[in-house]
């Protein structure tokens, strides 16, 4: 395939749509309807639990930080506020997007908004993106949420660990959205009936910041930004690590989530922050399945399912090497082998990737 | 309208859907919380996907692949990223069987 083009108005977004591969089936493992329908009943109870306690933490942390304001003593509690504030809210805002946090919708649209406010996401634009990335996952030009394009700029991926290239696209596009409403890009993405909202969202996230900025100013201290803002960039380090794993180093223009998404064993306090979205296979192929049954959907189909990564690290030993080999061969990708019990790869529905057929260098 | 004859009562659970096809068209079948019976269109206005891998939530059928949301009396579309309506169709049980008027 070579070079790609991610433009949504490239070569590679049209011949997305001209092969058919837009349209296509994704590969689904069998489940039994009534296994299926235990595992998306909605409920609020888990939810509201994990948010008390998230909003709680938030509070009790950004309280500890501004008492100790001025000493050593603040670091650890900005630190544990920056990855609530600036990572937790990007699970936040992806469980309510999808609406199957809770099962009340006001309140997964109260999460939801509150949480696009702080990972600094449209959040009328937002939904419509990842409805996308959920259709065309990983298909070059098409998904707009395609964590690391190809070849691989590791300066990029490096400076997100820090919310850097997120914040400083952001602000642009903020004041763009705010005076006259989504972009060209986004026009492609959302529908004409919710352009008026994107840009009102976009005016109520102006006007909080430029109301903490002037709070910073007058003050003389940069404390109100420590708490609104500024944890967007030191506290993005943990949802960027996950955010990374869920497809990093795979295959793209495929439609079998198997190939191109990755699901990890994380220790509790990461899989309380990422929301269970570890179970990032899983989560692709059943999108209706609320984050608190994640595991359970995981056991039922794990026979079909390349072997989980068993930790962070591990899934890191895996996808790093691949993103540096993407570097510089487009190409390449990280083809895991399936248990005996799965229903092998269709080949033959992917035979226009590279690689993709037996003599793939990953294997 | 031909009223077709489409399933068993007994074939769908109380608050649940299935499929069925008739004539090149595909339909999705309720069986609502009130116990009543409805149809809609079978595919969701968003894009190509059949409905009846969805959730059905009190008269809600929530769509599997966006999670957009439908009110299957009516068909009125309740949820981004769905913005056309479900077409509905008439339902009338005979016994055990349950008969749609289909267009
Ligand atoms: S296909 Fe139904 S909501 Fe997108």
């Amino acid at each position: 395939m070579g070079k790609r083009d991610y433009s949504p108005f490239g070569a590679d977004a049209k011949r997305a749509v001209d092969s058919g591969l837009t349209a296509a089936e994704w590969y689904h493992t069998d489940v039994p309807r009534k296994v299926m329908k235990d595992l998306m009943a909605r409920s609020d109870g888990p939810a509201i639990r994990d948010t008390i306690l998230l909003y709680g933490l938030m509070l009790a942390f950004a309280a500890g930080g501004i008492a100790t304001w001025g000493s050593l003593w603040t670091i650890p509690f900005w630190l544990a506020y920056g990855v609530l504030y600036g990572s937790a809210s990007d699970s936040r805002w992806h469980e309510c997007g999808h609406g199957t946090a809770f099962r009340t919708p006001w309140m997964n649209n109260a999460v939801y908004q509150i949480s696009s406010f702080m990972i600094m996401r449209n959040p009328a634009t937002w939904r419509w993106s990842h409805a996308r990335h959920h259709s065309e996952t990983y298909l070059v030009g098409r998904d707009p949420e395609i964590a690391v394009m190809r070849p691989t700029e590791m300066g990029k991926i490096l400076l997100n660990f820090f919310g850097i290239l997120d914040v400083l696209n952001f602000f642009p596009t903020l004041v763009r959205n705010a005076l006259a409403g989504p972009t060209p890009e986004e026009r492609t993405f959302v529908p004409e009936s919710d352009w008026s909202k994107v840009r009102r969202a976009a005016q109520v996230h102006l006007a909080i910041y430029l109301g903490t900025g002037a709070i910073a100013v007058a003050t003389g201290s940069i404390l109100p930004l420590m708490v609104i803002g500024l944890p967007r960039i030191y506290g993005a380090w943990h949802h960027v690590m996950t955010g990374l794993l869920q497809h990093g180093g795979l295959a793209d223009n495929v439609i079998d989530h198997r190939l191109n998404s990755r699901t990890v064993y994380m220790n509790p306090i990461s899989r309380f922050i990422y929301w269970n979205m570890n179970y990032h296979v899983e989560h692709h192929m059943f999108p209706m399945v609320p984050y608190h049954a994640l595991p359970r959907l995981h056991a039922a189909i794990k026979d079909d399912l390349p072997a989980p990564n068993t930790s962070i690290a591990a899934g890191f030993a895996e996808m790093w090497p691949a993103l540096k080999r993407q570097m510089r061969y487009e190409d390449f990708f990280v083809k895991r082998d399936l248990p005996p019990t799965a229903k092998p790869y269709r080949e033959d529905f992917h035979h226009y990737v590279p690689g993709m057929m037996p003599a793939n260098p990953a294997e | 309208m031909p009223w077709i004859d489409a399933c068993a009562t007994d074939d769908i659970d109380q608050e649940d859907l299935i499929r069925f096809d008739h004539a090149g068209a595909t339909y999705a079948i309720y069986h609502g919380v009130d116990g009543q019976f409805y149809a809609t269109a079978g595919m969701c206005t968003h894009e190509h996907v059949h409905l009846c891998d969805g959730l059905v939530m009190d008269f809600t059928i929530e769509c599997p692949k966006h999670n957009g949301q439908f009110d299957y009396r009516t068909g009125e579309a309740k949820r981004a990223p769905v913005c056309v309506n479900l077409k509905t169709f008439p339902v009338r049980v005979e016994g055990s069987r349950v008969l749609v008027e289909v267009a």
